[in-house]
């Protein structure tokens, strides 16, 4: 074993790398549980994200527009579970989890003719004098332009719902939808907007996955990589910023064990493997401190 | 305009039509969707649905029902207990595989010996397996409030790691010139849950009967049957009542992964004969719909179960037939729950057409 080989600045270059897609996930997810609703569907949004985000980049020859192509497969597959969940008021573990089980087949019958295709490139940005400075520069300006979408996003996502009347009215809705039902918000409207934008977001990390990272299509890619992401988002107690902390804790376990499995370590693969699945209940245990949105995963239903 | 009333109690009509009424509407979209992948929509829902049953192979398919369907009726009845009570064992997946690895490790630790006794050992240890890995999402949950969703999902990701560690590693075949996976438990006449291979009948068939009946008792019979059905429809009068949540908690958790892994041991035993990386084909997670499909009924999974066998057989027949992708089949099954949860709406609630009433 050579653990020297194992280069720190790289390493901490590629965490946030491994944490993109997560985060992108994870900020959509935390938006739809402020406003009350528990998607239990993000892999199955992922997963659909990644291949329609790899179908459009490949037939355009643009990345951007497969990140398009992404956000929109995901809201759409999210608009679904907001018919049936809003409308249809179906109890939303279940839905959440034929959700997950429908993507998955869903996104392997789309991809069928695409495995083994590799995604056309999409360059790292170099930020012109960040970019220079030593040690911070490759850490933190020198990543493709996805990885700072997915930071703005996280600010964002802090400014509209803590500085925004949207926000607001998003967080009333979550914490008591009869109270802000009473007040004549849109209950329903808020919340389906909610899970469209959970699922665009899920769709661009599940895309992260398939135009960047890997970047090639493979069935069943995202290996839980959006149950992390709602794993991640208990952990951060519903605040955007500890989404941060979490997915880069999680991307740091996987860049960490994925350059062990290559630095040859004495322990077998499989179990450097299970490590980030093992990293995120412990994290669970010991984190799991937030409270949840008061009217999380609970019906609404306007009776007169 | 359209106005959903909620019915004072849900209506027993609609609880037994809603099933059946989903299954139609996943043949008719799913027709439109072969139609739409360049297959006879006609053909290939017969093939699919009715073809193991009534063609004329139907004596090679039939005894496939009951292997495809063995597992997933298993596995959905212990679920079909927590998701009554609001306990959600998601990862029924990784009890599955880990009853298959602890069931086989006593298998092959005691090849070649033969004696009456080692199946039933292997049985034990296979639901203590599956039990053990359902207790680390019961236990987190009953001590740290950790959520058992997101555990059970992550423990199915782990388990799948050891599960190639073991095909690759511990219990690779000494035998087996250097491939991966182990010995064949099917050949091994102790160790083998085989009853009768033609007739498709092994031990995880006649468990699941059992299972079944079991369940029945219980659910109609039972002070816990009783417990269970009041936590999930009203936690407040259940602790009034004298559930102890915890307790609850643990035993469905229990009792669905001890199962669980029971039928991955049967499984190992018999239809996949060998611990090997691919031996899980997704059964904990397609049971999840077997078990709402059959409304939770240990009666209506039985039938559900069926159902979903038949769409894994009929699957492979179209696939081989008429060139219909596996993933088609896969998205079918996932439909079915979709379109089960959408008209499940008419069950608790009464649409009023019209204005305001």
């Amino acid at each position: 074993m050579d653990l020297s080989s194992i280069n720190p600045i790289l390493l901490l270059a590629s965490l946030m790398v491994a944490a993109t897609p997560i985060l992108l996930a994870a900020i959509g997810e935390l938006v739809v549980e402020r406003a009350g609703v528990l998607n239990l569907g993000v892999e199955g949004m992922m997963i659909t994200g990644a291949v329609c985000g790899f179908v459009v980049a490949v037939g355009t020859g643009s990345p951007w527009l497969g990140f398009g192509g992404a956000a929109i497969g995901g809201a759409l597959l999210a608009l679904l579970f907001g018919i049936l969940t809003q409308y249809l008021l179906s109890n939303q573990v279940a839905t959440g989890l034929a959700l997950t089980l429908f993507g998955l087949g869903l996104s392997a019958l789309i991809g069928q003719g695409y495995i083994g295709i590799k995604a056309p490139s999409f360059p790292d940005w170099h930020i012109p004098l960040l970019g220079d400075i030593p040690v911070i520069g490759p850490i933190v300006f020198q990543h493709d332009p996805m990885v700072y979408v997915g930071l703005i996003l996280v600010a964002a996502i802090w400014w509209f719902l803590n500085k925004t009347q949207g926000g607001l009215v998003l967080r009333a809705v979550g914490e008591n939808h009869d109270a802000a039902h009473a007040l004549g918000y849109k209950v329903i409207r808020v919340r389906l907007l909610a899970i469209m934008f959970g699922g665009a977001c899920a769709g661009l990390g599940g895309a992260y996955l398939s135009l960047v990272r890997v970047p090639q299509w493979t069935e069943g890619m995202t290996a839980g990589a959006g149950w992390i992401a709602l794993a991640i988002v208990v952990f951060a107690g519903w605040k955007p910023w500890r989404l941060l902390l979490g997915a880069y804790l999680f991307g740091g376990v996987t860049v960490l064990q994925l350059n062990l499995q290559a630095a040859g370590l004495a322990i077998p693969v499989e179990y450097l493997s299970m490590s980030p699945y093992i990293a995120t209940i412990v994290v669970l245990v010991i984190m799991s401190s937030g409270r949840a949105p008061g009217s999380l995963s609970r019906i609404f239903h306007a009776s007169r | 305009m359209i106005i959903l009333e909620k019915r004072a109690n849900p209506s027993q009509v609609w609880a037994f039509a809603t099933p059946v009424l989903a299954v139609v509407l996943t043949m008719i979209v799913g027709g439109i969707l072969f139609a739409a992948l360049g297959k006879n929509p006609f053909v290939t829902i017969r093939t699919i649905f009715l073809d193991p049953l009534f063609s004329e192979f139907a004596w090679f398919y039939r005894p496939q029902l009951m292997i495809k369907g063995a597992p997933l009726v298993l596995i959905a009845i212990g679920l079909s207990f927590g998701f009554r009570a609001g306990v959600w064992n998601i990862g029924a997946e990784g009890q599955y595989i880990m009853g298959a690895i602890f069931g086989a490790a006593v298998g092959l630790a005691l090849y070649p010996m033969e004696l009456r006794l080692i199946f039933p050992a292997m049985v034990i240890t296979g639901a203590f397996g599956g039990f053990l890995w359902a207790m680390i999402p019961g236990l987190l949950r009953v001590k740290f409030g950790t959520n058992e969703i997101l555990v059970s999902l992550m423990l199915v990701y782990v388990a799948e790691q050891l599960l190639a560690s073991m095909a690759l590693g511990a219990m690779r075949n000494p035998d087996g010139m250097g491939f991966p996976g182990s010995r064949n438990l099917a050949q091994y006449a102790s160790a083998t849950s085989w009853i009768n291979e033609s007739a498709g009948m092994h031990w995880g068939v006649v468990t699941a009967f059992i299972a079944v009946i079991f369940a029945y008792v219980t659910l109609a019979r039972h002070m816990f049957g009783f417990q269970v059905r009041l936590a999930g429809q009203s936690p407040r009068a259940a602790a009034f009542a004298g559930v102890n949540p915890q307790r609850l908690v643990l035993i469905c958790l229990g009792v669905s992964g001890a199962l669980a892994g029971m039928a991955g041991l049967f499984e190992v035993a018999g239809p996949a004969g060998q611990i090997s990386i691919d031996f899980n084909v997704g059964y904990g997670f397609t049971a999840i719909i077997v078990a709402f499909l059959g409304r939770l009924h240990p009666v209506g999974i039985l039938l559900a179960g069926g159902l979903m066998a038949l769409t894994y057989i009929g699957g492979e027949i179209a696939q081989s037939n008429l060139g219909l992708p596996g993933a088609a089949i896969q998205l079918l099954q996932g439909m079915l729950l979709f379109f089960l949860l959408a008209v499940d709406v008419l069950t608790n609630y009464r649409i009023r057409i019209g204005g305001t009433a």
